[in-house]
C-alpha cells in the first residue's frame, strides 16, 4: 500500500517511456531526485551527474499509471521532464492531472534572495554604506539631543507635562537596582588595584603610597568609568531594546497619535534618570573601591583601618571628588542618550533591535572613554593634578 | 492494517478543557472535523478559538480531554515522542494571525524553513524551485520572493505565511483569521485561494474567522463556540434553524443577513 516514489525507463521501438509507481509525495520521496538526476531526468546542473552515456537523451512519454498519491513536490518533479523533454503524459488519476495542471499554470521564476554585485563593489558598498550610517548617526544624534533640549523648555514652559512618576520609577531602575552589583564590582576593584600596588611598591618599601594610589584612581578615574561602563551595560542597553520594541509594535505611533510626545514621556524620563543617577553611583563606586582597598591594606600590609582613613583624607583631594562627580552626569547623558537614540531608530524586524542595543552599548562606552581622555587632558590643565 | 471506524476523521477532540488560573476557557470541547472538509470555526471574543487551535496543534497543553489527529492520539504521555506523533506534525500546516513570518529571511528563504528542518538531505536546487512554484501558487508575485517580510503589505504577508505553511504539502491547513485586516476584494481573493488549495490538494482546512462572507463562501461546516463548549455544528442553514440566541444573532444580525444577500446574490449570478 504505502509504497515509497520509484521509477523505471525503458527505451524500446524508438520511444521512451519513463513510468512512475508509489506515493510520489515528499515524505515518500526517498533518492527518487538524485536517481532521476543520474539518468539526466532533469537538466539542472546535469552535467555534473555521470557519464554522457548513461543520460537518456529523449523521453517520450510519461506514465502514471501506477501512481498513487502526488503532492505538489511529486507534480513539480513530473512537471519538469514534460517541460524539459517536451514528453506527455498518460495514465494518472484525475486528481493528479488537476495538480500538474495547478504546478504548470505556477511555473515562474523567483529568486529566492536579492541580487548581489560582485566582491569588490558589495565590499565597497559596504565600506560607503557603513561610513554614511556612521556620519548619520552622529549627526542623528546631534538632532535627537537637540529635540530633547527642546523638549525640556517646552517642559519648562509648562511643567504641568512633566512625568515626575516616570522619572521616579526610572531612577529606581537605573539607580537603586544598580547599587549591589556595581558596589561588589567597585569593591573588587580597590582590592585589585590595592593588591597589585602593593606588590609594585614593596619593591621600593614605599607600601604606604598603596592608599594614595587607590584613594586617588578610585575617586578621580576607576568609581566613575566603571559605572558608566556598568550603566551602559545594564540601562544604556535596557533602554534601546524596550524603545525598539515598543517601536516595532507601534507603541510608540500610537503614543504619537493620542498627543503624547514619546520625547516627554519615555526618552526624558530615561535621559535624566541616566543624567542624575550617574553621579551618585559614580561617587559611591568610589566609596566601594576605598573600602576595598581599606580591607586589603587591613589584611594584606596590617595597616589598621583608621590610619588608612586619616591617610585618604591627607592624600585625595577634594578636588578628585569634584573631578568624578562633574564628569559622571556627562557620562550619563551620554549613556542615556545614545540607548534612547538607538532605540528610537528600530525600523524593520527583531534582528534590528538586537543590533540597535548592541550599537546602543558599544557607542555609549566609547563615547565614554573618549570623552573622560578630554576630561583628563583639561583638568590637568585647570591645574587639579 | 484494520482501517479505524473513524477513518474520515481527521481531528477528533473529546472533552478538552482548558483553563488559564481561574479562568475556565473550555470545559469539555466535543468536535469532529472531517477528512476534506473547511470547517469554519466561529465564537465571541475571547470564547477561546486560538486557544482551541493552539491545543490541538500542540501549543497549549489542555487540563483535560483527548485529541486526535488523523488516528494518533496528540496528548497522551508519548505524544512528545512517540515517532507517529512527530510525523503528524510534519503533515499540518499553521497559518497564525499575523503571518509570523521569520523577519531576518526572505520570503522565499522563510518557505524554505520547514524543507531544510525536515528533509535536510532535499537537493538545494529542487528546493530553491519548490519556493519558487510555491510563490506562485498561493498567487503572490514572483517579485515578492527575494523580498523580506517588512517590505510586504499585509496581504501579502498572510499569502507568504500560508505558502509557508504549504511548504511540506500538508494534509491539513490551520488558518486563524486568514481575512482580517484584508480589504473586501483581497478577502475574497484569499477565500477563492483557499477553496482552490482544497480542491487540488485535497486539504483539510481548520479556519478561524469572524469574517460571515468567508463563513458562507468556503465553509462546508460551521462550528459555534459558546458557553465554554462547541454548542452546534452544522451548516449555515441548518445552525439558523437552531434556537441558540448567540447563533440567532450572529447569523441574522445585520452583517449576517447583508452576507447572506450577497452569497445569494452571487450563487444567482453563478446559476
Amino acid at each position: 500500500m504505502n509504497r515509497g516514489a520509484d521509477f523505471t525507463y525503458d527505451s524500446n521501438d524508438g520511444e521512451s517511456v519513463i513510468r512512475f509507481s508509489g506515493r510520489m509525495t515528499l515524505a515518500r520521496m526517498g533518492d527518487l531526485p538524485q536517481r532521476l538526476a543520474e539518468i539526466g531526468g532533469y537538466d539542472e546542473g546535469a552535467d555534473q551527474h555521470g557519464d554522457d552515456a548513461d543520460r537518456v537523451s529523449r523521453i517520450d512519454r510519461i506514465d502514471l499509471t501506477d501512481v498513487e498519491r502526488v503532492d505538489t513536490v511529486g507534480a513539480w518533479i513530473i512537471y519538469r521532464i514534460k517541460r524539459d523533454y517536451r514528453a506527455t503524459i498518460d495514465g494518472g488519476k484525475p486528481e493528479v492531472c488537476k495538480l500538474l495542471g495547478e504546478i504548470e499554470k505556477a511555473d515562474k521564476k523567483v529568486r529566492i534572495r536579492p541580487d548581489r554585485s560582485s566582491t569588490l563593489l558589495e565590499m565597497l558598498g559596504t565600506v560607503g554604506k557603513a561610513s554614511k550610517v556612521a556620519f548619520q548617526s552622529l549627526i542623528g544624534m546631534v538632532g535627537f539631543f537637540g529635540a530633547m533640549v527642546a523638549a525640556i523648555g517646552g517642559l519648562i514652559r509648562n511643567p504641568r507635562r512633566f512625568r515626575l512618576n516616570a522619572v521616579v520609577q526610572r531612577f529606581e531602575v537605573v539607580g537603586v537596582n544598580a547599587l549591589g552589583i556595581i558596589g561588589l564590582m567597585s569593591f573588587l576593584i580597590g582590592i585589585v588595584i590595592a593588591q597589585q600596588g602593593a606588590t609594585q611598591l614593596e619593591q621600593f618599601g614605599m607600601e604606604m603610597f598603596t592608599i594614595n594610589l587607590v584613594g586617588r584612581s578610585a575617586m578621580r578615574e576607576l568609581g566613575v568609568l566603571m559605572t558608566a561602563i556598568m550603566v551602559a551595560g545594564r540601562s544604556g542597553s535596557a533602554f534601546a531594546a524596550q524603545l525598539g520594541t515598543m517601536k516595532l509594535t507601534e507603541e510608540i505611533d500610537a503614543m504619537r497619535t493620542i498627543g503624547v510626545s514619546p520625547m516627554e514621556a519615555l526618552v526624558l524620563p530615561r535621559v535624566l534618570a541616566a543624567t542624575i543617577m550617574m553621579p551618585l553611583l559614580g561617587f559611591y563606586a568610589g566609596v566601594a573601591a576605598v573600602l576595598g582597598g581599606m580591607m586589603f591594606v587591613w589584611i594584606g600590609l596590617e595597616i589598621p583601618p583608621i590610619t588608612y582613613l586619616q591617610r585618604i583624607r591627607e592624600v585625595v583631594p577634594m578636588t578628585d571628588v569634584w573631578i568624578g562627580l562633574i564628569k559622571a552626569p556627562v557620562f550619563g547623558l551620554i549613556i542615556g542618550l545614545t540607548g534612547c537614540y538607538q532605540g528610537m531608530q528600530v525600523e524593520a524586524n527583531a534582528e534590528e533591535v538586537g543590533l540597535r542595543t548592541t550599537s546602543a552599548v558599544v557607542q555609549g562606552i566609547f563615547m565614554v572613554i573618549v570623552l573622560d581622555a578630554i576630561f583628563a587632558v583639561f583638568f590637568t590643565g585647570l591645574g587639579w593634578k | 492494517m484494520i482501517i479505524p471506524e473513524d477513518h474520515d476523521v481527521a481531528i477528533k477532540v473529546r472533552g478538552v478543557v482548558n483553563a488559564f488560573g481561574d479562568q475556565v476557557v473550555h470545559d469539555g470541547i466535543d468536535l469532529d472535523v472531517k477528512r476534506g472538509e473547511i470547517i469554519g470555526v466561529v465564537g465571541g471574543s475571547g470564547t477561546g478559538k486560538s486557544v482551541l487551535m493552539r491545543s490541538i496543534i500542540g501549543l497549549q497543553k489542555p487540563q483535560a480531554g483527548e485529541i486526535e489527529v488523523f488516528g494518533q492520539d496528540m496528548l497522551g504521555e508519548e505524544a512528545e515522542t512517540d515517532p507517529d506523533a512527530l510525523d503528524i506534525r510534519r503533515r499540518w500546516g499553521v497559518l497564525f494571525q499575523g503571518g509570523a513570518l521569520f523577519s531576518t529571511l526572505t520570503v522565499a528563504e522563510n518557505i524554505q524553513v520547514p524543507l531544510r528542518e525536515f528533509y535536510p538531505g532535499l537537493d538545494p536546487a529542487l528546493r530553491d524551485e519548490i519556493a519558487s512554484y510555491k510563490v506562485t501558487l498561493v498567487s503572490l508575485p514572483v517579485e515578492a520572493g527575494p523580498k523580506y517580510p517588512a517590505e510586504l503589505s499585509g496581504g501579502m504577508r498572510k499569502r507568504a505565511g500560508l505558502a509557508r505553511a504549504l511548504a511540506l504539502d500538508p494534509a491539513l491547513l490551520f488558518l486563524d483569521e486568514p481575512t482580517a485586516g484584508l480589504d473586501p476584494i483581497g478577502a475574497a481573493a484569499f477565500d477563492t485561494l483557499i477553496l482552490k488549495l482544497r480542491d487540488t490538494l485535497g486539504l483539510t482546512v481548520f479556519l478561524i474567522t469572524h469574517d460571515l462572507d468567508s463563513l458562507y463562501a468556503i465553509c462546508d461546516r460551521v462550528a459555534v463556540l459558546a458557553d465554554k463548549k462547541i454548542v452546534a455544528v452544522g451548516s449555515i442553514d441548518e445552525l439558523m434553524k437552531l434556537d441558540q440566541p448567540w447563533i440567532q444573532e450572529y447569523f441574522n444580525g445585520p452583517r449576517g443577513r447583508a452576507a447572506i444577500d450577497t452569497s445569494r446574490r452571487s450563487g444567482q449570478e453563478q446559476a
